[in-house]
């Protein structure tokens, strides 16, 4: 602290701005500014202002109450809806803890940001209209994060390797949820074909993004690989890959794949679309990890094995660390994309978000609310897209530890 | 690093299970060929009954055709007719996969044998039952191209169009034939073509338009949803012919038949007075026609592979024609579109059942 005070002593003195000052600088500066401000201010509010009329006066949010359970999990059978909950709770739980955990160092993890999210999180939970059970649920989700963010920190005090076992906790509880949601071994079971809505898009893109990016790291190391072979095969893959449409691929693995395969052998088609989705954005992937990859200097290699390390402990030590977090927002972007390119399914028969609004579009009594529908799926694609690019962005800063 | 490490594993340890997502072998490899190969010998009916679910494609946006109703069930007379096939086939209309298929891609899907068959607004034409190689089931609606007015603008026929506008998408079949009817007539009247449906429909409920042309159905359904829908009349009028059925694919009889007279079975089941309310009464009956069509006498179901009592499943199950038509179209539903062709040939429409014997 006594350091900070002095360098603010030695710096020039800040001049605090009223905001009246702050308006005069950046926004009426010169007359042609202020024009330009209030002819902008006025187009603003204006459309504001129609967006606001249309939503509380014209727009009928009829058709996505009634509809909500169908956005959101599909035509998944009602009676195993507690099965879906069970998941969320499953994953609200674990995203406390391993926020807990990795967060076990901070002062507190109930920053004033957190909580006004926290805060936004359960009051949204309130407001939205449905039966009072399920908003119980939505607020014991919140609850169950929060608690379970406290329970993390105060273990991940006491047990220091425990940062170590989450990602095996994250995959004991994938396989749990896959249980869950397909059902068997005791519970009833449930097809993919009954999978839909924003589940199916998360479900879809979670899976694939955890499956391309260690096939795309694979491919940017073989893509600069001195060994002829696995050098040709990975800039073959990635060429053609990256040069496919993404729709031509899912084409082919959602119509065209019964063409080579008999009945009984075809894989199901939500891990058809999986695949598809996995080997288009590895091929991406690998490119921008190729990037990262290309700004560790030389002698960082050259340092490492001089030390004595084997290749793979050069790669896993030295190189990728360094390389993936220099690509972590062009990976970050490419995830984003991946996750939006799932709407891409609605077209070849896969009833997830988007697909699933156009059958509900079609319903006799809600016909013509295109307006209410898609900046429904708008605003939660939204809400995720951003979740990911501000989780990447605290990722970004955990890692910032050199320069 | 211990990190980087665990998640490498995790994750491939991640794919193992999603092996696991593989739909088990229902039949063994030997009787599966696929259906597309002219040297299929196992008819496709074969393949969905060891399945023992039908996989239907259908559209999944149509009002009163396909969609997804708000408890999460597939509605529509479309997806009736994949019920009304599933309850001869299993006795069970629930026993049916839906795919939402795309315009462009419902062919090649059907043809891969991704879907059994498709019940997806599709028009029987002469090049889609021929170089398509489809197989067209009889026609489950009759649709044609219509034109929307307002009823107080004194428009009766095309011809008191002259001098007026039109509202047409542009591109479709719709736009070329309004120009063709309007040139036969020798009627000059301004088109106001739209890329999309939807702007076509607002410009028209707006006023920009005199009145607005696209095919029945979908005038009646848009018409269900415009502000003041009484005000608005279609004309008597039909510019083309849409009729609209199930298909399947070609080279495969027993599979064709099976659908086929499924279809019929509904229309017969209507013409002989049975509904889903009296068809256990009609069991009954004396008359020998009822008796063979439900399956009491004769072997009319198993001359198909099907059983003899499948059009009595299919009305127990599905309900007749008539009762399809109603609840997803007709008075029943809030389109109230007159049944018009969609009527039996027996009250001057065009549905027509050869005779079950």
């Amino acid at each position: 602290m006594k350091t900070l005070e002095n360098q603010q002593l030695s710096q020039p003195k800040i001049t605090r701005i009223t905001p009246k000052e702050w308006l005069q600088q950046n926004l009426f500066s010169t007359w042609y500014n202020s024009l330009l401000t209030i002819v902008l201010l006025a187009g603003i509010s204006w459309g504001i202002y129609g967006f606001f009329k249309w939503a509380i006066a014209v727009a009928e949010w009829e058709v996505i109450k009634v509809n909500l359970p169908l956005f959101m999990v599909g035509r998944y059978p009602k009676d195993q809806y507690w099965r879906i909950w069970l998941i969320v709770g499953i994953i609200s739980s674990f995203a406390g803890l391993s926020w807990g955990v990795i967060g076990r160092k901070a002062a507190t993890l109930f920053t004033i940001p957190v909580l006004i999210v926290l805060g936004i999180i359960s009051a949204i939970s309130l407001l939205i209209p449905g039966a009072v059970p399920f908003k119980l649920l939505l607020i014991l989700m919140v609850g169950l994060v929060v608690g379970n963010g406290w329970i993390g920190k105060q273990l991940g005090n006491k047990i220091t390797t425990l940062g170590r076992w989450l990602s095996f906790g994250w995959f004991i509880a994938f396989l749990l949820i896959l249980w869950l949601m397909l059902g068997g071994l005791g519970i009833k079971s449930v097809s993919t074909n009954d999978w839909g809505g924003l589940m199916l898009t998360i479900f879809m893109a979670v899976v694939s993004i955890f499956l391309s990016f260690p096939l795309g790291v694979l491919l940017a190391l073989g893509r600069q690989s001195t060994l002829p072979v696995i050098k040709i095969f990975s800039i073959a893959y990635i060429e053609i890959f990256r040069g496919l449409p993404l729709i031509s691929i899912l084409f082919m693995g959602q119509i065209m794949i019964p063409l080579f395969l008999p009945e009984g052998m075809r894989p199901d088609r939500v891990l058809r679309a999986i695949l598809g989705l996995t080997l288009f954005s590895s091929a991406y992937l690998a490119e921008n990890v190729r990037g990262g990859l290309q700004s560790v200097p030389r002698g960082q290699i050259e340092a490492a094995k001089a030390l004595g390390l084997n290749t793979p402990l050069v790669l896993a030590l030295i190189v990728l660390p360094q390389a993936l977090k220099v690509a972590i927002p062009s990976i970050v972007g490419q995830f984003i994309s991946l996750f939006q390119d799932t709407t891409l399914l609605a077209i070849v028969g896969l009833v997830e978000l988007l697909g699933m609004s156009r059958s509900i579009l079609a319903q006799p009594q809600f016909l013509g609310d295109y307006a209410e529908v898609y900046l429904f799926n708008g605003i939660l694609f939204w809400i995720i897209c951003y979740a990911m690019s501000l989780g990447s962005r605290q990722l970004e800063k955990k890692l910032n530890t050199g320069h | 690093m211990i990190r980087w490490k665990s998640i490498l594993v995790t994750t491939l340890l991640m794919v193992l299970p999603l092996t696991a997502c593989e739909t088990p072998a229902p039949t063994p490899p030997a009787n599966s060929q696929a259906p597309s190969s002219p040297a299929a010998t196992t008819s496709r009916l074969e393949t969905v009954k060891s399945r023992g679910k039908l996989i239907c494609g259908v559209d999944g946006g149509i009002p009163g055709f396909s969609y997804v109703d708000q408890d999460g069930k597939y509605s529509g007379i479309d997806v009736d007719v994949c019920r009304a096939v599933a309850a001869a086939l299993f006795n069970d209309p629930n026993a049916v996969e839906y795919r939402n298929l795309d315009s462009t891609e419902r062919f090649t899907a059907l043809s891969s044998g991704e879907v059994d068959m498709l019940a997806r607004n599709t028009t029987w034409t002469i090049s889609r039952d021929t170089s398509v190689g489809l197989e067209f089931a009889p026609t489950t609606f009759y649709d044609g191209q219509g034109m929307m007015v307002r009823a107080d603008s004194g428009i009766k026929t095309l011809k008191d169009l002259q001098g007026k506008s039109v509202c047409v998408e542009s591109g479709t079949t719709s736009e070329l034939n309004l120009t063709d009817n309007l040139r036969k007539q020798a009627v000059e009247a301004e088109t106001v073509t739209f890329q999309q449906a939807e702007p076509a429909y607002a410009a028209y409920a707006e006023g920009r338009c005199d009145g607005i042309t696209s095919d029945k159905s979908q005038l009646v359904a848009r018409r269900s949803n415009l502000p003041n829908p009484e005000e608005h009349i279609l004309l008597e009028v039909t510019m083309s012919k849409e009729p609209l059925g199930p298909v399947t694919i070609n080279n495969d009889s027993a599979w064709f038949d099976a659908v086929k007279w499924v279809t019929y079975a509904l229309i017969e089941g209507e013409e002989l007075g049975i509904t889903q309310a009296n068809v256990d009464e009609m069991k009954t009956s004396t008359d020998p026609t009822i008796k063979r069509f439900l399956g009491i006498e004769g072997d009319l179901g198993k001359g198909m592979g099907l059983s003899n009592d499948f059009a009595y499943n299919v009305i127990k199950q599905v309900g007749n024609y008539g009762e399809v038509y109603d609840r997803n179209l007709g008075e029943k539903s809030q389109f109230k579109l007159p049944r018009g062709q969609n009527d039996l040939w027996t009250n001057g429409g065009l549905l027509y059942s050869p005779p079950f014997r």
